[in-house]
């Protein structure tokens, strides 16, 4: 018998984690949220970020949760990688998510989130200089996602078009 | 914010779980012609995640139906079903047992958003009459999809000022004449400056 327990690490709204191979690393329910995986060739260690805002300049207290922005949790999820021995210059990224999920055609930019999170992404990840490999983004539909981090391959799961790979 | 909240205030938050619940029962029972039972509101101060634990996961499919609450009271407000179960609704309402929810119908599926706009606007109509305050609602909207995807649409504007969310949740059930069990959820989800407007109204002393 060569049967494993693979073990899912799961990642909660507006937080992050990281995982090492042969773990997997998920997080369900994305709607307007952004689901970013940063990852290597090199290591068997990925991070997952489950992002809910774009800016940490929109919280109204001091005291918050860093994966709940782009900005911050983006930058924590990076410091994580590195302490763990994963070097920044050699991460690439993956991403799912930013959807809207109801039709609503508002003036209120809350009502636009799941665009504003995906652009607050990739202008993050620019500014790290960490490549965009492959996207799922906008659209309306809920997403959840798994990373298998051998493979560097995310499945995506939806209730429409069942389970696709990126 | 659990520490800035007393027994009392949780206690008034109840009660417009119970009326506004109450309300929208009412208007069910007239709108399907039968009788509608509606269990005590839970008030339950919740991280995100908790939060949707409670409807069943975060990947849970379930229909729901969404609109805002504008003017003195902010917020989000949701009427959520299984897939299943607003069939069964839809049914009652249409009598046309081939048309369904679930199969993305587009008679089934405006039928069931009407459904949704009349509970909810009954919910926040007894609301303000209870607080004498200005509740406006938004035009509703419907999806069929994952439970945190769209429930994440009524947290935004909590999120950028907390990381819980405090949710008042009723339970509408044993509807008479049915052989099985119907459950309708409804999630209200008050912006955080609401709360001292509604405690005010109500002459609660403030936080």
């Amino acid at each position: 018998m060569n049967q494993q327990v693979l073990e899912v690490v799961k990642v909660g709204i507006a937080d992050f984690n990281i995982a090492k191979h042969p773990q997997t690393i998920m997080t369900a329910g994305l709607g307007s949220c952004v689901g970013l995986i940063l990852y290597d060739n090199f290591s068997d260690i990925a991070g997952l970020i489950h992002v809910m805002l774009p800016d940490s300049t929109m919280a109204r207290n001091k005291s918050f949760k860093e994966g709940k922005f782009a900005d911050t949790g983006i930058k924590a999820l990076i410091e994580q990688l590195e302490f763990k021995g994963v070097r920044k210059s050699s991460l690439k990224a993956k991403m799912a998510g930013g959807a809207q999920m109801f039709n609503v055609k508002s003036e209120n930019e809350m009502m636009k989130i799941g665009f504003r999170n995906v652009e607050a992404v990739r202008k993050q990840l620019k500014q790290y200089n960490i490549p965009i490999v492959a996207e799922d983004v906008g659209g309306n539909r809920g997403r959840t996602v798994e990373f298998m981090i051998d493979e560097s391959l995310l499945k995506i799961r939806t209730i429409q078009e069942g389970v696709t790979y990126i | 914010m659990e520490g800035y909240f007393e027994r009392i205030h949780l206690d008034v938050l109840k009660e417009i779980g119970n009326i506004g619940a109450g309300n929208a029962a009412t208007a069910l029972s007239s709108l399907i012609n039968r009788t509608v039972q509606m269990t005590v509101p839970v008030v339950n101060i919740v991280s995100f995640d908790e939060m949707m634990m409670e409807v069943g996961g975060k990947d849970e499919v379930q229909a729901a139906v969404f609109v805002q609450a504008t003017g003195d009271i902010s917020g989000s407000m949701f009427f959520m079903v299984p897939p299943k179960e607003a069939d069964l609704f839809t049914q009652m309402m249409i009598g046309e047992q081939s048309k369904t929810v679930s199969s993305g119908d587009e008679l089934a599926t405006s039928a069931f958003l009407e459904l949704g706009n009349i509970l909810t606007g009954s919910y926040l109509r007894a609301l303000s009459d209870f607080t004498n305050l200005d509740v406006n609602q938004s035009v509703p909207h419907v999806a069929i999809d994952m439970v945190g995807a769209m429930l994440t649409q009524g947290l935004l504007e909590i999120s950028v000022a907390s990381d819980q969310a405090i949710m008042i949740e009723t339970i509408l059930h044993d509807i008479d004449g049915l052989d099985r069990e119907l459950k309708g959820h409804f999630f209200l989800l008050p912006n955080p400056d609401a709360y001292a407007t509604i405690f005010e109204s109500l002459g609660v002393k403030p936080l």
